[in-house]
Parts: C-alpha cells; structure tokens; sequence
C-alpha cells in the first residue's frame, strides 16, 4: 500500500485555499495487539477516524497440521485436533472421528453418539461464553468478562471430569472415545448449568441495557444474508443474518435429529444480533445436554465394577505372562487413571465393536492372545487402522460454523490427505468488508463477534 | 436430491463436461474438465433445482505419490501371508483419483434450500497448473484459491490479487506437495512491507 498523499485530496487542496490538505494514514493493527486474540494483522487506511480500506493478513500461527496429518496415523491425528480450535476441542475431535469413521464405514454404539453430543454441546457453551466474554471486556465490561470466565471455569471443571484435562482433550477415538462418562456426572453437570444460567442472566442485565456496549455493538459490522452465503460464513455469524442454516438441523449427525432444540436467529446481522444470537444459543445447548443426559441409554454391562475382583495391572501382566489366566478371569484390571471408564465392562457401549479399528479393554489386553493381538495390530508401526481407498467429506456444527473434514485415504495406515474446513476463515476474509467506511473503534467489536480462533484459521 | 439424481442430473445437462462421477459413501461427486468449470459452476448457483448457494471449501489434493507407499507384509503367527484390510474385496469400491493428473482440485458445494451437498473434482496436470477461478461467483473463493495456491501452487486464471496467505511472501516451494519434506526448515524472513 502506498503512504503518498492522496492525489485528489491535494488537487482540491490546491483550488480552494481554505480547505486543509489531507493524507490518508495505514494503521497496523496487530499482529501483537490486545484486541487481537491471537496474533493477526489487520492494515487499515485511515482518512481521520474512518477507515476506507483494510487488509487482513493472517497465517502467524500456521502450524502445518494438514501436513503433519499425513505423517501420523489416524488416531495420531486427534492430538492435533484438539489444536485446531482449543475453546472447543471436543467438536474438533467429534469432527475429525467422524469423519473417518464415515470412510470405514462404521457407526459407533449408540450411548457413544450420546456421550459426544453432550460433551460437544458443553464445548460449544464455553466457546461462546469466550467469544462474548472477551467482546465484553474489550468495550469495557470487564466484570462480565470475569463473571463469564467464572462460568467456563464451571464447564470446564465437568470436561476434566470426564476427559482427564481441560483444554487438549484428545477424548474421542475413531470408533468411540476414550471412557465412558464417570458415574457421578449427572450431578455436577446440573449444578454446573445452574451456576453458568445465573451468570447468563447475570451479564444479560449487564450489558443489555448498558448505553455503552449498545451503543458500541449496534448497527457496526452488519454483512446481508446473501453476502455472508456468497462469502460462506456459517454459524452463529450467519445466523444472525436471518438465514437459519445449522449442520445440527440441516443435515443431521450423530443423534441430534432425535432431541429438540430451536435455532435462535437474528434480523440485522450486526454485532448485537451476533452476541443475542451466542446467548440463545448457549441456553439450547443446555436444554440439549439435559435432553440427552435424560436420553442417554445405559451401557452394556459385561463386568460389574463393585463385585468384580480388582486387582492391579501390573500384577495382570505379570500373571498373564506366566500364562495363569484362570487367576485374571472375572477380574478387573486397576489401570492409572487416566484409563478410568475404559474398562471391559464399560467397553461395548463407548466403541464400537470393529475389532479393526478400536483398541481392546486393557483387561483383553492384558489377559488374552486375542486381545493382545487386537492391540499390537493397531498400535505397532506400519500397523494401525487401514481405511479402504477413498475419500470422504464431513461436516459437524462447530462454535463457529460448519467444521468439515475431508479425508482422502490410499488405504495406507496414515491418511493421504486431510483437510480441514475452518470456520472462522470464511468470516475472517470477509471482515475487511464489515470494517470499511465503519469508524476505527467499530473494528474492536466487530472483530471481536468474529470470533477468531488462530488455532483453527492459520491451523 | 438425493446424491445419484443430483449426478444424473448434471451429467444430463453438461455430457462432455463430466468425465467420471460416484456416489461413494453418499458424496455425490462429479470430476470434470477444468474448461467446463466456471460454466458448471455457475448452472449450479443459478439453476433453481440445485440452488448451490454456498460454496463450502476449496482444496487441492497432489496425487502424485497415491498408493505409491511400499505395501508391509502382513503375516500369521504361522507365517502365512495374509491380505491387509485394505485388500479384502468392498462391494462397493472408491471408482480411485481422477484421471492421471498430480493434482485435483476439490469444490464442495452445498445448497440451504435442497440441502444437498456435491463434490466438483478438477484434475490439474502439473505442467499447466492452473484453473479458473470462481471469485466472481462466490468472493469467498477469494482467500481458499489463495490457500491452494499457498500451498500446493496451483494458479487460479483472474484470480483479482493470488498470493501467499498462510506462508510468508520469501517462503520457497509449496508445502503441501508431496515432494515437499516434512522436516524441511527454511529461515523465516521477517514482512517485506
């Protein structure tokens, strides 16, 4: 972009003497600035306080998964996923799963369908309660900032529960997911949805009626129903737009046509409609996740857990070892716990019963030549899950629009190529469009609705 | 429409556009010559009876090491050879890559008012890498043609401003060819503005 004096400014400046000569100045916004989450830059021409051109320039976190995808095997991938977009890294890892279980060919039990809708729609609340918590303090708000924080804290407090950690998961395998839900989950998830509705109702009186984050949010960064399509932006950005288009609706997956739920949409498609469209939107995720936990039909039991014998892994290898598997019979095995939920008993109802694809309970492992063979085939390198030659195409409802995946396999135990559709990049490149002829402080509310996610963008 | 008179009914409109079709796993998908592309594409936004008004993701796929990776031997405990799963017959078999060109590139389509998705698949040669670009249908082909050809230098024909995105402007080659090393490093330039 040039810095010359704008010519016209200065040939009007020339024929009338009163008229003050003026020069557009470029304002780099970012790639390291507070209300950047993340690190891109925004190159804004500025005539005053007016912003009559920009160029967003992203890629600072480019972290080449597409490449890395075809290094590693299928399950391998999961890890990286979890990387994409990290305020919800649970619809990443459905995502992904489902993708390539769509290229084998496999459905997974029916509880398992369960267990991920739930845990997808906890993500979706604390992606949203990021995304309007962060547009909230950059205006000013920063209590309701805290207040929200507070209430991701809750949710996420559930997702270590029953995952093991808080922001990389890595809890959904191709064919299942890691364990089942802990036995007590019920419970806190209630109480949890309780805390996080007071501090929704909290921020509502906060901000819906406060003058300056109204003033601030309504009528900026406004993009039509037709040019939000034309640019493909999905989600809760589209539907603010009035155009009702939702992956969970639309083109239904996993048991999402079996639970009811409203699609909020909006009218205006600006940064208000945005931020109304992401609270509605977090009330019916909650409605869907009691829904489901109301829904979610009991596993098989193989094993009872209570009656049982325990005994300690460790001492089950050693006696699988010694070939004793009379001793480890009816047994249990007492894993870290990081491999709680997974065990035999538990097993059935959270993977599916492709013994190609999904890893033995520890006890088969442990315990029998079968199970042993199971595991070595799909761990041991140049092993793994073989998919047939092919390529798929699959979309879930991410935070922030449809997240495809789009799997090509040479029937090799890595995959040949994977691509991920990221939702936020469709918005990001038609963000220069909702920020020109807006003044310069439009942009931080704006950008902020955006909800970019690096993670996912640059991926 | 479901994915099979989806195909029909593009194969019955262009027949000398569309080289191969398939419905694997339920993705209507259709490979064509990349001089019919922009015509496609534009029946498919306009026509009421497809109504694709979204244009969903652009990628490319280099095919050029495509079932190329040394086949492991699979073995019994007895020592008898066994077929890996990917060589046990499938009733309904993936018709392969289009055509012998190294590179494809892949238009998903997607319509809100049909609900129904389609698959566009251009083969590319890798002497004449290029195909026309669909910024004048869909702007928001602007940023993923500039993606593709970050990344695997594929040119898109009136494409109004093809440059890097995700790579910086000094980056060398295009990192997701196949002949392009993983564990590559190349020195990281600062802006050049």
């Amino acid at each position: 972009m040039d810095t010359t004096p704008n010519p016209t400014a200065s040939a009007a400046a020339g024929a009338e003497i009163n008229e003050l000569e003026t020069r557009d100045m470029l304002l780099n916004i970012g790639p390291a600035h507070p209300a950047m989450h993340g690190i891109i830059r925004i190159v804004a021409k500025l005539d005053g306080e007016e912003i009559k051109d920009a160029e967003v320039e992203i890629g600072y976190l480019h972290r080449a998964f597409e490449k890395m995808a075809e290094t590693v095997d299928y399950n391998g991938v999961i890890p990286y996923t979890d990387r994409l977009n990290y305020v919800s890294p649970l619809i990443n890892n459905m995502g992904y799963c489902m993708a390539v279980e769509k290229l084998l060919g496999i459905s997974v039990p029916e509880r398992c369908h369960y267990v991920r809708v739930i845990l997808s729609e906890i993500s979706r609340i604390t992606d949203h309660l990021t995304c309007v918590g962060a547009t909230a303090m950059e205006l000013g708000a920063f209590t309701v900032f805290l207040y929200m924080i507070k209430a991701r804290e809750f949710l996420w407090d559930l997702v270590e529960k029953v995952t093991g950690a808080r922001l990389t998961v890595t809890y959904c395998r191709v064919g299942g997911v890691k364990a089942d839900l802990p036995d007590d989950f019920v419970q806190p998830c209630l109480e949890a949805f309780k805390e996080t509705r007071k501090v929704l109702a909290e921020s509502r009186q906060l901000l819906e009626r406060n003058r300056i984050f109204v003033d601030r949010v309504e009528g900026t960064g406004v993009i039509s129903a037709d040019d939000a399509i034309a640019y493909g932006i999905t989600g809760p950005f589209l539907r603010a737009t009035g155009a009702d288009y939702d992956v969970r609706k639309d083109c239904p997956y996993a048991v999402y046509d079996r639970l009811s739920f409203e699609i909020p949409v909006g009218s205006r498609g600006d940064n208000m409609d945005r931020f109304l469209v992401r609270m509605e939107e977090m009330e019916q995720s909650m409605l869907i996740v009691e829904q489901a936990l109301r829904e979610i039909p009991p596993g098989p039991i193989l094993v009872d857990v209570e009656t049982g014998r325990p005994i300690p892994a460790a001492e089950m290898v050693d006696l699988a070892k010694v070939g004793n598997i009379a001793a480890i019979q009816g047994g249990c095995a007492v894993a870290c716990p990081t491999l709680e939920g997974s065990g035999r008993d538990k097993h059935l109802s959270i993977a599916t019963g492709e013994k190609r694809v999904v890893l033995p309970p520890k006890e088969d492992g442990y315990g029998n030549i079968e199970g042993l063979m199971q595991q070595f085939k799909l761990v041991m390198m140049g092993h793994g899950i073989r998919p047939p030659k092919g390529e798929v195409y699959f979309p879930v409802e991410g935070a922030n629009g449809e997240l495809g995946f789009y799997v090509v396999s040479d029937g090799s135990e890595s995959a040949y190529r994977v691509r991920v559709r990221p939702p936020c990049f469709a918005i990001m490149s038609a963000l220069p469009q909702m920020i020109v002829g807006g003044m310069m402080a439009d942009v931080v509310p704006t950008f902020g609705s955006v909800n970019m996610i690096g993670g996912e963008l640059d991926r | 429409m479901n994915p099979s008179e989806l195909i029909e009914a593009i194969q019955g409109r262009f027949p000398d556009a569309v080289t191969q079709s398939h419905a694997w796993r339920g993705d209507a998908t259709l490979v064509l010559r990349s001089e019919f592309l922009v015509e496609v594409a534009r029946y498919l936004k306009e026509a009421p009876a497809l109504g694709m008004n979204f244009l969903m993701d652009l990628t490319a796929v280099d095919y050029s090491t495509f079932g190329k990776k040394p086949a492991l031997g699979f073995f019994s405990s007895s020592g008898v050879g066994v077929r890996s799963p990917a060589q046990i017959p499938d009733p309904d078999p993936w018709p392969g890559p289009p055509g012998r060109s190294r590179f494809a590139v892949v238009y998903h389509f997607f319509s809100t008012a049909h609900k129904h998705r389609l698959r566009l698949v251009v083969p590319v040669e890798e002497s004449e890498a290029s195909v026309d670009s669909l910024t004048d249908l869909w702007p928001g082909a602007n940023w993923l043609e500039r993606e593709a050809w970050d990344m695997f230098g594929i040119e898109f024909r009136g494409h109004p401003d093809l440059k890097r995105i995700l790579m910086y402007e000094g980056f060398e080659g295009h990192p997701l060819r196949k002949d392009y090393p993983v564990n590559k490093r190349q020195p990281l330039i600062g802006p050049v503005n």
